[in-house]
């Protein structure tokens, strides 16, 4: 079998660090707040000075068990701190608490959606190896170079320092680039839901880490592991991981090795590269932090948590498609973001046919909401109108041209669609006397189509119609104005 | 009984980023096998039906509410460092060429 013919099967893995959106920071009342002056948020705590003692905060232990118990983990009857020391200029202390052997919550799984262009759509169980509390290190930034090599000093911004996080390992269980990207993807949108992270990418909320080997087969031992950086969207992740994967590829069909190693994802050139490693980096000497005492979680206080867990996407997806008839994909446009979907369902709760209401909102009004960046709660537009609107058109009331007449006003101003009807003159015309008598008058205007339409042509039924449109500014009940216009042209 | 190795005491200056010659690391070889000889005395304890802690007093869930305050020591903490810069801390190159 020559090399070509082997059927290389990827291995990924990724390790995702969610900030948690708490006030202040992990463990200590410092502002955990983004985009402020360098180190205006630091501390004798976050700065590790002697005598000074860490102390947890409830509501990050609060965020971390809801996020666990979202993605089926078993929360941890008992957990601990520890110390992971290294030395780094980003870590003031020289040591980050994290948790090690004790995590929160363990042996957990999510389910993902992998859908792509031109393939099926699948569900994928993606199983999850832990969930564990820890904190952020600051940033840097370094000066005469735009990266780290070349650099003749750097600059260390605590801010960031000391910010809650929640590291979430998964599985090997992903194989290509974009189960990858779904992957990621699903838990920002599972975080989000929960409230507990705003999982934006761009300032660093949400970070993800890709593990990545290939091997020859799919029974065959794990290849040498490459760690992948710096990846800060999910198509970033999705090409990372499928360039990393051609490049492992082509270095095994080659003859050599694959090294194990980090590697920095370069979007402008969209390659991986190798980054310096830093030296002697990799005996972390973990032991429990003193300062900190073990963590207990009550059956009661998981109870009560348990409870406080808003429907999550993958159950929304199901049951958009179960119970709403729905299609795969409008039901995973409509729950992409918690906002939308509660629009949604506010509209169907006001008693709309859910595929009319689907419709309308992926169609028109999420096209408004994402061009002007708006959250669905601060739309003008309130989803008891549209549901308004959308009934007046299930029963006559206006057609659905009109409605698109006074959809933009209503998405910029929101309002009564019966007021703005009323007020416009709208309404449609469904008294048959009216239609009748309109249909006379347009009968007469054009003797010489009609008489072409009573020889034989009968494709003028369309030319009618338009006029009957034109004549009425588009008012006439379509359905009723049909009947009547043909019934009077075969008379 | 040797607990520890010159080697072993080379390793973790080099983790803790200390720079030791070879006299202190004779030194510190001999200092840290008599603190552990010392430590060794504890296993003279039964501890057969002891369960293993990390910490001597039994506190669980230590936790304070999510409330900011804002410290009055920023400009301290700047100051303090061997070097800083603006709003920064300014640290030596981090790679060697």
């Amino acid at each position: 079998m020559t090399p070509s013919k082997v059927a290389w099967e990827p291995v990924i893995g990724l390790e995702t660090h969610v900030q948690l959106g708490t006030n202040s920071k992990i463990f200590t009342s410092a502002s955990t707040a983004f985009g402020d002056d360098p180190n205006t948020h630091i501390d004798p705590v976050v700065c590790g000075l002697p005598g000074t003692l860490p102390v947890l905060n409830e509501k990050v232990l609060e965020y971390a068990v809801k996020a666990a118990m979202a993605l089926n983990l078993q929360i941890a009857e008992h957990s601990k701190f520890d110390r992971k020391q290294y030395f780094y200029p980003d870590l003031p202390k020289n040591y980050q608490i994290s948790q090690f052997d004790e995590p929160i919550a363990e042996d957990g799984w999510i389910e993902v959606e992998v859908a792509e262009k031109g393939k099926d759509t699948y569900i994928k169980k993606i199983g999850i190896e832990r969930l564990h509390m820890e904190e952020d290190a600051g940033k840097l930034v370094h000066a005469g170079s735009d990266r780290l090599a070349g650099s003749t000093h750097s600059l260390v911004d605590y801010n960031r320092a000391g910010v809650a996080l929640a590291e979430i390992v998964s599985m090997p269980d992903l194989r290509t680039g974009r189960e990858a990207a779904e992957y990621a993807s699903e838990i920002r949108r599972i975080m989000r839901y929960l409230g507990v992270s705003d999982g934006n990418m761009q300032e660093g909320s949400l970070r993800c880490d890709v593990n990545i080997s290939v091997r020859p087969g799919p029974n065959e031992p794990f290849g040498t592991k490459v760690e992948i950086k710096n990846m800060n969207s999910f198509s970033a992740i999705q090409k990372a991981c499928e360039y990393e994967i051609q490049r492992q590829i082509k270095a095994y069909e080659a003859g050599e090795a694959v090294i194990q190693e980090t590697r920095l994802w370069d979007e402008a050139k969209q390659l991986t590269k190798s980054m310096r490693s830093k030296e002697g980096s990799s005996d972390y000497r973990y032991f429990p932090d003193p300062d900190l005492g073990p963590i207990e979680v009550s059956k009661e206080l998981r109870d009560i948590w348990h409870t406080e867990l808003p429907e999550l996407p993958a159950e929304k997806r199901h049951r958009y498609a179960d119970q709403f008839g729905l299609s795969q994909y409008d039901a995973r446009v409509l729950t992409d973001e918690f906002s939308m979907a509660h629009y949604f369902e506010r509209v169907v709760g006001a008693g709309v046919d859910p595929k009319s209401a689907s419709n309308w909102i992926t169609g028109d009004v999420a096209a408004f909401v994402n061009l002007q960046k708006l959250t669905y709660s601060q739309l003008p537009l309130k989803a008891e109108q549209l549901a308004e609107m959308i009934q007046m058109i299930e029963n006559g009331v206006i057609s659905g041209k009109i409605a698109k007449e006074i959809l933009p006003e209503l998405l910029t101003k929101g309002g009564s669609p019966k007021l703005i009807v009323e007020k416009r003159g709208l309404g449609m015309i469904s008294d048959p006397e009216i239609l009748s008598s309109i249909v006379d008058e347009l009968l007469a205007t054009f003797p010489t189509e009609v008489e072409a339409f009573r020889g034989g042509k009968t494709k003028l039924q369309g030319f009618f119609v338009g006029q009957l449109m034109k004549k009425t500014s588009g008012k006439a009940d379509p359905r009723l104005a049909n009947q009547i216009l043909s019934k009077k042209l075969k008379a | 009984m040797s607990h520890i190795t010159s080697d072993d005491v080379r390793k973790v200056a080099k983790l803790a980023r200390l720079k030791l010659d070879q006299e202190e690391v004779e030194k510190y070889t001999n200092q840290l096998e008599q603190i552990l000889g010392y430590f060794e005395h504890l296993e003279d304890v039964d501890t057969s039906n002891v369960d293993p802690t990390t910490r001597a007093v039994e506190v669980v869930n230590r936790v304070r509410t999510d409330t900011v305050k804002t410290s009055q020591f920023r400009e301290d903490l700047l100051d303090q460092a061997p070097h800083r810069e603006g709003d920064f801390y300014r640290v030596p190159k981090i790679l060697s060429d």
